[in-house]
């Protein structure tokens, strides 16, 4: 198994495995109490409006938009975590029909594992700290992903057919 | 240094090696699998399919529905009528979610059953325990999306608990069962891996150049980097604008309902119902271009067992790749084209069924031509 091939396989299984662990912690420990949260806030809200309430109107919208976008991103990172491990481990067992030099495939593979573990990663701290630094990190790792999987594509278009 | 005796080694060279001289065999784990796995993701979308197509656009308007019964109860100064109404408002979003479920589990333990397929030659167990494994998996992939789509309909009726029912606990036990079948796969693999003497192997799956794998594969990786790039697109210029937008709608909803304004109040809840849809066809088109990538990807090893013509793999993996391109594109179109656009999309996604299908009967008819000629060539020395 070529080095390569081994950092995305391993890589993948690794990003599945920190998915479904980050995933479990969600489910049981986050995952519910956002969506009461959500659910609670949006009707608060509404009922302040009935009683003529402005400011806990006001105030419980503002803990809806505040728990609806960090649910958002929780969801989101555990999906895109498993997915690119899904996609990881595809791409390690299909490296070998890309029209690449060995160098070129570590590069590309390494690119694309860390992609994928910094964008999800850039996008969980954004629930942390609303300041650039995360955004920074996500938008670097998915330019990483996509980089990497155009690399990839144009291997595999490349590659030369036979039976 | 290599921590496994050397009679331990003897005893998993001798539990790999039935895997290379029947590696698709009618009853083979890797068979079990890629046919259980076809078969997942075919009823799966089919249900994704019928759901789309019979109650998709049906439950987005009666959550618009429980939405401006709640403000129009908070008009009329009612704070009771807007807990009810967010309280089946959240029932039947619980319901429309187990159905969501279902779908997105059934597709995706398919996944995972083509890979751990395509995995099993190295997976160092004797051939009828990776056949037990292969079972228990596929078991469990079944017995979580249906105990998962039965949830909303079983409820609590019987049920020994306070907040779980019956439906939810199988639906957990086809969970568990799922996690251990692919603990043992991955045990398996580190078994293969910590041999000394691990056997080498030529695999027909990994080694095909046929011209239908690399259709799909390149194909495969097109659509996922396509649904990259529109997801990449969606988070710099819409999403953060949706979620503002999200917050002063709902605000001005609010503030008018307080004020007993009911024209505002409409009004509000038209660009709300408008805004929901932009999001929903937005992160549709982005999954289902990634999640019909993959699948691409994965069914490309699979092309040198689909037992068809090579002009008829190579038309069905056209199909396939239309109706995956098709799918998300005319998902996106639907704001813009409406119902048109959404029939295309259906049209689409019946295409890959049509392809998928297509591909498993191919599986089925295999009957042992490559494997006939492989063993020789496909061992070497260790």
């Amino acid at each position: 198994m070529s080095a390569a091939r081994r950092l995305l396989i391993l890589g993948g299984i690794g990003l599945a495995l920190l998915g479904m662990i980050y995933g479990g912690w969600y489910a049981v420990f986050a995952e519910h109490q956002e969506l009461d949260g959500i659910g609670r806030s949006l009707t608060a809200s509404f009922a302040a409006a009935a009683e003529r309430n402005a400011a806990v109107r006001q105030s419980a919208l503002e803990r809806y938009r505040a728990q609806k976008y960090d649910y958002d991103r929780h969801v989101d990172v555990h999906g895109h975590w498993i997915g690119l491990a899904m996609l990881l481990i595809a791409l390690g067992m299909a490296l070998d029909r890309m029209n690449f030099g060995e160098r070129w495939k570590m590069l590309l593979a390494a690119a694309l594992v860390l992609g994928s573990f910094l964008f999800p990663l850039g996008v969980l701290l954004e629930t942390l700290n609303h300041g650039s630094v995360p955004r920074a990190l996500a938008i670097a790792g998915s330019a990483l992903v996509i980089v990497s999987l155009a690399g990839m594509t144009l291997g595999c278009a490349r590659a030369p057919a036979s039976n | 240094m290599n921590p496994m005796s050397s009679s331990q080694n003897t005893t998993a060279a001798q539990a790999v090696a039935p895997a290379q001289l029947e590696t698709f065999a009618p009853s083979s784990a890797r068979r079990l699998l890629a046919l259980g796995g076809i078969g997942l993701i075919l009823v799966g979308m089919l249900l994704g399919d019928i759901f789309a197509v019979f109650v998709l656009h049906q439950n987005a308007a009666r959550a618009g529905e429980g939405l401006s019964a709640a403000a129009h109860a908070a008009i009329a100064g009612d704070a009771n009528a807007v807990v009810l109404s967010f309280q089946s408002v959240g029932s039947f979003l619980e319901n429309r979610g187990t159905k969501v479920d279902t779908h997105v589990h059934m597709i995706g333990f398919g996944y995972l059953a083509l890979m751990l397929a395509i995995l099993e030659p190295w997976v160092a167990l004797r051939d009828s325990t990776r056949k037990k494994v292969a079972w228990v998996f596929l078991f469990g992939a079944w017995l979580l999306p249906v105990g998962v789509f039965l949830i909303h309909y079983v409820g609590l009726t019987y049920s020994p608990f306070e907040a779980i029912g019956w439906a939810s606990i199988f639906a957990d036990f086809g969970g568990v069962l799922v996690i251990l079948a692919t603990v043992a796969c991955l045990f398996g693999i580190a078994r293969h891996f910590r041999q000394a003497e691990r056997p080498q192997f030529e695999d027909v799956l990994l080694n095909d150049r046929g011209r239908p794998g690399r259709i799909l594969l390149a194909g495969g990786l097109a659509l996922v980097l396509l649904g990259f790039l529109h997801g990449a697109y969606y988070a710099a210029f819409d999403l953060y604008r949706h979620e503002a937008l999200d917050y002063s709608l709902l605000s001005e909803l609010s503030t008018a309902a307080g004020a007993q304004n009911a024209t505002a109040v409409d009004d509000a809840l038209g660009w709300s119902g408008q805004l929901a849809g932009e999001k929903a066809v937005n992160i549709a088109a982005h999954a289902h271009a990634i999640d019909f990538g993959l699948l691409a990807i994965l069914l490309a090893f699979f092309q040198p067992y689909v037992s068809l013509r090579d002009s008829w793999k190579r038309n069905w993996a056209w199909v396939l790749l239309c109706g995956s391109l098709v799918l998300p594109v005319f998902v996106l179109l639907e704001l813009k084209l409406g119902l048109l656009a959404g029939g295309i999309a259906d049209v689409g996604g019946l295409l890959v069924i049509l392809a998928l299908l297509a591909m498993w009967i191919g599986i089925v008819r295999y009957t042992g031509e490559i494997d006939a000629v492989a063993p020789s060539a496909q061992r070497r020395s260790g």
